[in-house]
């Protein structure tokens, strides 16, 4: 029960400290324009005090009850959610056709929803996604507070299938730890624009916990210095997301999914249609440096912006995970009991539920080609054991001139798999079940279960791949100071050395034309010494 | 014996020999070093170096330019293959013997014809291939306005412009070695220093 603990325990500790300071990221201008005669101490940034509205002044019982209070005036808010990833899971790559999105596709860390809907769905901005018979048509079943609460205090526990916390409990079960009922009332009187805060409950916790799965997104990021992220600053510009993320009927823009590796043209102008913020180049364009530092516009072909301006990701404590090989897991201790192991910095090393971990902080970034096009393994494909399982394989090459070097975290891990029909494997893990590996130890029992669910066949018989699951490098921008310098990548050991398909001056050249050209140089050298040489013994004999 | 003194090389020749001395050694300095050959500068600051002499170097290349067309001192290149033998046999043998140099430069002729071909070399063959693949290093982001990206690739123009370093190099020390085959070691230099050549 460990691991479940810490899953919800950092989300529960920074929802604690942040409950008052974090509110809408919004300031002072509304106090008033120039020569406005002051007519309360502070102005409201939003137009509506929901303090005030008749349908929010009850108590509620339940998340959807709350959600029909908000579409009672926003009648749209829900079909506009309903259309978004938050809401679907889902996402379909316009070029290749394949069905991604976290319902479909087989990740490198917990692996797949698939049968573990109560769980993972703690993260999903609705109510009731239990197993695959949810209704994505109920508009009351969006849940507008996990994105809106100003409050800090709506929380979403593992094992509730995305409700709330309605009645106090044990959680988790045996800890001893009373987790209190949400006030719905309260909450749904104080909702706001979303804050870092908001995004970052399911953003900054992906994969179980604080800065695990991406590398550039964990708590750290709620009050962020210069030093972290020169844009989210908070005594800086303080951007929230939605600065980049631009948001429009709910779409927020900017997925990783359906990425835009190489962006051209100049920055957007304010009313330009169509045309994500979530880019540099949307606010910077593609010769962002002085006319004085012309050299480094003209990197701008071949290299994306963050691959210089992210010098390392996950720069705190907090770190990121960089592997997990479910293979050590159902291995117990020497008394038989399952084991959490915490590497020094205390975070997860070992866990006979999930297996081994490896974590690191400050973690210098591989480099691929990228086009933003990237393609997935969704359940079901089939995998070749031999080789290591590219979790998502990046599209890009030097020759294509969308393609940009860019930063990677790169997950490294094993992962079940089906010996006989050659897939992945599902797994049921969560859940207090006979069948769920976090509760049996028993690997046969889960992935029976898992395969079933997911209405994969399963031969019995199981082992273990490796695989790699390739994140791109974007947040987590240091100011200008702390970009990479020439020569950490012009060199010949520089962190560009395998990007190939690029020509780098002080990394490349041609051996035989340096050894011609040397050799010219040593003979003309040479010449002049002979030559030298003879004319003083000759001038000394004369 | 009667010393002649000749006036051969004019202020601006001096100027213009001098600092595009100094230019050129820093261009291979920094050069190399963003080759990828030594770390001296650090791979940045040579560039940026590189950058700054190559656009001194057109700026005084304009002027001189412009002063080999209007005085006519251009003409101090035309290649001729008079009395080469004479010069030929002088460095591979005479030279040892202490024999004098079989060429008597005037303020008309100031290059014997094997110091016209070596420098004609350098105006016509090494320079261009640097200018021309240095030119399109400097302006690598205007090749697609240009047109030119679909046939020139990076790795070529670098090629080319290394090629035409390790030539320059090659021409610096032969250069700079035969500076010292004057009447003494140091006449040759002087002469370029003072304008003066003296002739015995």
């Amino acid at each position: 029960m460990f691991s479940t603990i810490r899953i919800v325990m950092p989300a529960l500790i920074l929802y604690a400290f942040t409950a008052n300071a974090i509110a809408v990221p919004t300031k002072p201008e509304a106090a008033g324009g120039q020569g406005a005669q002051p007519v309360a101490a502070s102005v409201m940034p939003s137009t509506a005090d929901h303090h005030k509205f008749k349908a929010l002044q009850k108590q509620f019982k339940s998340g959807p009850e709350v959600t029909e209070a908000c579409l009672t005036c926003h009648t749209e808010s829900a079909k506009q959610v309903q259309h978004t990833k938050h809401w679907t899971w889902e996402s379909v790559d316009p070029q290749t056709g394949q069905n991604r999105g976290k319902r479909n596709i087989i990740n490198n860390f917990c692996t797949s929803v698939v049968s573990n809907e109560a769980d993972c769905m703690a993260c999903h901005a609705g109510y009731g996604w239990k197993d695959n018979r949810f209704d994505f048509t109920v508009e009351k079943n969006v849940d507008c507070l996990v994105c809106h609460d100003t409050t800090g205090t709506y929380r979403k526990l593992p094992g509730f299938a995305g409700h709330p916390v309605y009645k106090p409990l044990e959680f988790p079960p045996g800890s001893g730890r009373r987790v209190e009922a949400v006030d719905l009332m309260r909450v749904a009187q104080n909702i706001g624009m979303p804050s870092r805060t908001n995004c970052g409950s399911c953003h900054f916790f992906g994969a179980g916990g604080n800065g695990t799965k991406h590398g550039d997104l964990d708590s750290s990021l709620q009050h962020p210095g210069k030093y972290l992220d020169v844009h989210m600053d908070e005594k800086g510009l303080n951007f929230s997301c939605q600065t980049c993320h631009a948001t429009s009927k709910h779409q927020v823009s900017g997925s990783r999914y359906n990425m835009a590796a190489a962006l051209k043209g100049g920055a957007h102008m304010r009313g330009m249609k169509d045309a994500s913020p979530a880019s540099c180049q949307s606010c910077h364009g593609n010769k962002p440096h002085p006319v004085t530092m012309t050299k480094l516009n003209q990197h701008t072909d071949k290299i994306a912006c963050q691959t210089c301006h992210i010098p390392a990701f996950a720069r705190n404590e907090i770190g990121t995970e960089l592997s997990w090989d479910w293979s050590h897991a159902t291995k117990m201790g020497p008394d038989g009991k399952p084991v959490l192991r915490m590497d020094s910095a205390g975070r997860r090393a070992f866990d006979s539920k999930k297996g081994t971990f490896a974590w690191d902080s400050y973690v210098i970034p591989e480099y691929r080609w990228f086009n933003g096009i990237a393609k997935y393994k969704v359940i079901g494909d089939k995998i070749d054991p031999t080789q290591t399982v590219q979790i998502n394989e990046f599209g890009g090459s030097a020759d294509d001139p969308d393609s940009r070097v860019w930063p990677v975290k790169v997950h490294r891990g094993k992962q079940p798999y089906d010996k006989v029909n050659l897939t992945l494997t599902l797994q049921h893990t969560g859940g207090e079940d006979d069948t769920a590996l976090w509760h049996n130890y028993d690997w046969q029992k889960a992935i029976t279960t898992g395969m079933e669910a997911g209405g994969l066949p399963y031969s019995g018989e199981f082992g273990f791949v490796s695989t790699e699951h390739t994140w791109p490098i974007t947040h987590m921008v240091a100011p200008k100071g702390d970009a990479l310098s020439c020569a950490q990548c012009h060199s010949k050991n520089g962190r560009l050395k395998d990007v190939e398909g690029v020509y780098m001056p002080a990394r490349d050249g041609s051996k035989v034309l340096d050894t011609l050209g040397w050799t010219l140089a040593l003979l003309a050298l040479m010449g002049a010494l002979v030559h030298g040489g003879i004319r003083i013994i000759a001038a000394k004999r004369g | 014996m009667t010393v002649e003194r000749i006036y051969v090389f004019k202020r601006f020749e001096r100027f213009w020999h001098w600092s595009q001395a100094a230019l050129i050694i820093t261009m291979m300095l920094t050069g190399f070093e963003v080759h990828g050959a030594y770390d001296f500068f650090g791979f940045g600051k040579a560039v940026a170096l590189h950058t700054l002499g190559a656009w001194s170097l057109i700026a005084l290349w304009v002027f001189a330019i412009f002063w080999h067309l209007t005085t006519g001192e251009w003409r101090q290149y035309i290649p001729t293959l008079d009395k080469i033998n004479a010069i030929i046999r002088f460095y591979a043998l005479d030279i040892f013997k202490g024999a004098p140099h079989p060429y008597r430069p005037t303020a008309l002729k100031k290059h014997n014809p094997l110091q016209r071909l070596a420098y004609l070399v350098v105006l016509l063959f090494i320079s261009p291939i640097l200018w021309i693949s240095g030119w399109f290093y400097l302006f690598y982001g205007e090749w697609k306005a240009w047109g030119v990206d679909g046939f020139l690739s990076l790795e070529w123009v670098a090629l080319f412009h290394t090629a035409g370093a390790f030539m320059m190099l090659a021409f610096f020390i032969a250069h700079v070695y035969l500076t010292t085959t004057g009447h003494t070691p140091m006449a040759h230099i002087k002469t370029m220093l003072t304008g003066w050549d003296e002739v015995h």
